[in-house]
């Protein structure tokens, strides 16, 4: 196992970088810009990462891929199919009709055609009412007439049943063969219209997840790569290719996750706050068990409510290109930052821009570009800025913190060298040799998960037996992801009690995660 | 005044801020209402005095978990099935529709059915906050029967209770509700003018209105949106008396159901200028009291406000978790709400806490005089 070979390969919008992992050992990295056709793009990164190493392509057991396309997609409203939208729930939900206060132009991207049918549950799994066959027919013959090939189906409490939501595919398959179908029972979580709205979001992008998916492997088929390849999602686990050709809304925001993936793997910490520095800004987030903390509160794409797991990510202006200006009673910094134009416009590469890079190079502990070029900056001022860097990395990281107690912290990223002193309230600062690319390490480390969000009758099944059942529907579900059994374990159990109920009703959420099962080239 | 698609967000925050915790997400409601005002128009928001004593008026709310209106929203027209069915019941015809609650998703629930009758809300509510049983309103303590009461369904199911004791009323539709699939419309109190105007805790709307309105301008002007939400309630009647409690960070958190209430506590660390100290807020649905060691600093029916402490975005209880940066404002519950009847029904002792009630500008004096 800690034999395999595997690749990591970070897409992102800036850079696309790669590494090529031996077991723990990373044994060549890349990063470059990103190429307008990403297949060209991975395809040069991953021969040359083989290349540095000496490595023949037959020897790669799995590859690895985070990618922004689409989030990016969607968030432009580019290449989104038409969708049109069953929700299951009539005579309930009226009050509230589907993509309700989603930005015009995605409503326009995607067509705006909804239904209310009859159907759904109640939180115990009572019919709201049965499906008519002949409402969905109905209802399909319009979406058909529109020239719609994609259909998103939600139901009333999917995560307690999705019996109704199954029983409708089977009636739209038939009446709109090949359709591009999304159920809402699939993608988890309690929360209807959230849990819409990713449904429908999803339908939206499986036509262009056919093609992207398509495109890498053509890539890695150009390479003469036949080991399996995998998208890295949100919470950090894997998704084989036919998963993201089913559910490519899962890929979601998975940069910042597989960075601070990446940081734990490189400094081996299991609990510790990750702080990735780029150019523009900092995000702090916080490792729990290995894996980032999920946010709870709901995140907005593009506009749009959803209920994925995220990060819990705090995100402040300090990146290298952050502007540093002289203010009364101090200095600032950032968060206006020249970004991608450091190399141009900052002091030490010949610009006339101070940035937060130019200050760390003139208090001389960082070595980049040309110090003559800020010598004749002002001591004090210099200190003062030094300072205020400081500042803003400790509070946002005293944000993310859970106990008063010192934290470990691990600092990613190129923006690393701002930093170069103890930060008050950390123990143990760490910044490890491939900072740079840990996101793309963070995609080739990745694990698969399954998770079980439902709720549960104490009164019926008391809490032991209802947790214990959760934890195995959880770790069954890890398993039929690809994870090896006896690697398996829960890392997340949450119980929400739910509130004015009598009856003991309890929601409890369960995620078990596990080593992806390699076959084994090496 | 008219209540448009411009006032949803304000009224929706203010109503989270005044929920102390509780009241349900108001989120579904704002979707609710935005539907609603998109489909009949602005709601037309009274004041109590512009009812005629005779005008008949009732109030509206969800009952019900907030849990289970995230899945199964209403359908909208249940509301106007259990105004019907009180109008039929009555023979009389309603004149205005008021508030039960404003703390929560029920604040803009009435609006909904406002907007969809073409009636009038009247500017108010009972209570001023939110609170988890149906007979802790005002409108109880001044004795406005809470029967007869319509409930419904998304089907228009109606059922109707009649009962002389308003903890009977409690006692039976509590049970009706999980058969009616965890939330359900209620239609009580129905009354006069007359009574409305002796009754009601007035302009509460109005208020919340104010109180989303300033923290939104604040965080684009000033950046300060506690000072100024500080500012704007010590201009008002009611919630004078306001305190930034505590200042810190979430570090422990409770929270168990018994007898259908999530009860449970949660500890703040304290940062800043409360450094070194720990303030713990106890909570059944909405916040009941905040402590610090055997110290109360504040106690129901007094509000407990737990927001974000950089954007003052009000937190509930199902919100909370480990590590959050909130600071806790005690507020001064309206006067009408801390009489002896009133503490009877809704105070410490309803809650089974050992505490005498004690108002927020007594157990704070200093803070009062910043």
């Amino acid at each position: 196992m800690t034999e395999i070979l595997r690749i990591g390969v970070d897409v992102g919008g800036t850079n696309t970088d790669a590494v090529l992992l031996r077991g723990r050992e990373v044994l060549a990295e890349h990063k470059a810009p990103t190429s307008s056709d990403v297949g060209t793009g991975i395809v040069q990164a991953i021969r040359d990462v083989l290349s540095r190493a000496m490595v023949p392509v037959g020897e790669v057991a799995g590859v690895m891929i985070g990618t922004t396309h689409f989030t990016n997609a969607f968030v432009e409203g580019k290449h989104l199919s038409r969708v049109g939208v069953l929700r299951l729930a009539a005579p309930a939900t009226l009050s509230v009709r589907p993509l309700a206060e989603w930005p015009q132009h995605l409503v326009e991207a995607i067509g705006g055609h909804t239904a209310i049918v009859a159907g759904g549950y109640n939180y115990d799994g009572r019919p709201i009412r049965p499906v008519d066959p002949a409402e969905i027919r109905r209802v399909v013959a319009e979406f058909r007439a529109r020239g719609i090939r994609a259909v998103a189906i939600s139901s009333v409490f999917a995560p307690v049943n999705k019996a109704q939501e199954e029983e409708v595919a089977g009636i739209v398959s038939k009446e709109m063969p090949g359709a591009h179908l999304t159920l809402s029972s699939e993608l988890g979580r309690i929360g209807l219209i959230e849990r819409e709205n990713a449904t429908v979001m999803n339908s939206a992008l499986l036509a262009m997840a056919d093609r992207v998916v398509g495109s890498f492997r053509q890539a890695l088929a150009n390479l003469g790569i036949r080991a399996p390849f995998y998208i890295s999602q949100n919470d950090g686990t894997l998704l084989d290719p036919d998963s993201v050709v089913r559910f490519p809304v899962l890929t979601f925001a998975s940069g910042p996750t597989n960075s601070m993936r990446g940081a734990a793997f490189l400094s081996g910490a299991k609990d510790a706050l990750v702080m990735d520095i780029g150019g523009t800004t900092a995000d702090a987030g916080a490792l729990v068990n290995g894996f980032p903390r999920e946010s709870s509160i709901a995140v907005d794409i593009g506009g749009v409510r959803t209920n994925f797991r995220m990060p819990d990510i705090l995100s402040i202006g300090l990146g290298g290109g952050s502007l540093v200006v002289a203010e009364k009673g101090g200095v600032r910094v950032g968060p206006q930052s020249v970004g991608y134009r450091i190399l141009t416009e900052a002091m030490v590469f010949g610009g006339s821009q101070l940035t937060a890079t130019d200050i760390a190079v003139a208090a001389g502990y960082a070595e980049i570009g040309d110090r003559d070029r800020v010598r004749h900056l002002d001591k004090k001022f210099v200190a003062a800025a030094v300072d205020e860097i400081h500042r803003l990395a400790e509070e946002a990281l005293d944000r993310m913190k859970t106990s008063a107690q010192d934290a470990r912290v691990i600092l990613v990223g190129g923006g690393s060298v701002l930093i170069h002193r103890d930060l008050r309230g950390v123990g143990e600062l760490t910044v490890p040799r491939q900072a740079g690319v840990a996101n793309a390490i963070g995609a080739a480390i990745a694990q698969v998960s399954g998770e079980v969000d439902r709720i549960f009758s104490y009164e019926k099944l008391g809490r032991h037996s209802a947790l214990e059942g959760a934890r195995t529907e959880a770790i069954d579900a890890a398993v039929a992801a690809g994870a090896a059994v006896d690697t398996v374990h829960v890392v997340d159990v949450e119980e929400l009690p739910l509130q004015y109920l009598p009856g003991g009703a309890v929601r409890i959420r369960v995620k078990a995660v596990g080593d992806l099962v390699l076959g084994g080239a090496s | 005044m008219k209540i448009g698609l411009e006032h949803v967000e304000d009224l929706a925050r203010g109503a989270a801020i005044l929920g102390t915790g509780g009241g349900g997400d108001p989120y579904i409601g704002s979707l609710m209402l935005r539907q609603a005002i998109r489909d009949h128009g602005p709601v037309d928001l009274i004041d109590v005095e512009e009812l005629g004593d005779d005008d008949f008026a009732v109030p509206f709310a969800m009952m019900g978990a907030p849990t289970v209106l995230v899945e199964k929203l209403p359908n909208g027209g249940e509301m106007v099935a259990a105004l019907r069915a009180m109008e039929r019941y009555r023979g009389e015809q309603v004149r205005a529709i008021l508030c039960a609650e404003i703390g929560g998703i029920n604040a803009l629930l009435p609006l909904v059915l406002a907007a969809r009758c073409g009636l009038p809300v009247v500017d108010g509510d009972g209570m001023g906050r939110a609170f988890p049983q149906l007979q802790m309103v005002t409108y109880h303590i001044f004795g406005v029967p809470l029967a007869p009461m319509v409930m419904t369904d998304e089907y228009s199911n109606t059922v109707l209770f009649e009962c002389a004791s308003a903890f009977d009323v409690e006692r039976l539709s509590r049970n009706l509700v999980v058969a009616m699939g965890g939330s359900a419309t209620t239609c009580l109190y129905p009354m006069h003018g007359r009574d409305a105007k002796r009754s009601m805790v007035r302009t509460t709307i109005s208020l919340a209105l104010d109180l989303g309105r300033t923290v939104r301008e604040a965080r684009r002007s000033s950046g300060d949106p506690f000072g100024e939400l500080l500012a704007y309630l010590r201009t008002t009647t009611y919630y004078q008396h306001c305190h930034v409690l505590f200042e810190g960070k979430t570090v422990d958190l409770l929270r168990e159901t018994k007898a259908g209430w999530a009860l449970g506590h949660v500890v703040i660390e304290g940062t800043g200028s409360c450094a070194g100290r720990r303030l713990e807020v106890q909570f059944q649905n909405e916040h009941l009291v905040a402590r610090e060691g055997a110290v109360v600093r504040a106690i129901v029916p007094d509000l407990i406000a737990v927001l974000d402490a950089a954007t003052a975005e009000p937190i509930t209880t199902e919100g909370l978790k480990y590590g959050q940066r909130v600071k806790v404002l005690g507020i001064s519950a309206a006067p009408i709400m801390r009489s002896a009847g009133a503490l009877a029904v809704f105070g410490p002792q309803a809650f089974g806490l050992a505490h005498e009630f004690t108002p927020v500008e007594i157990l704070n004096p200093d803070a009062a005089r910043q």
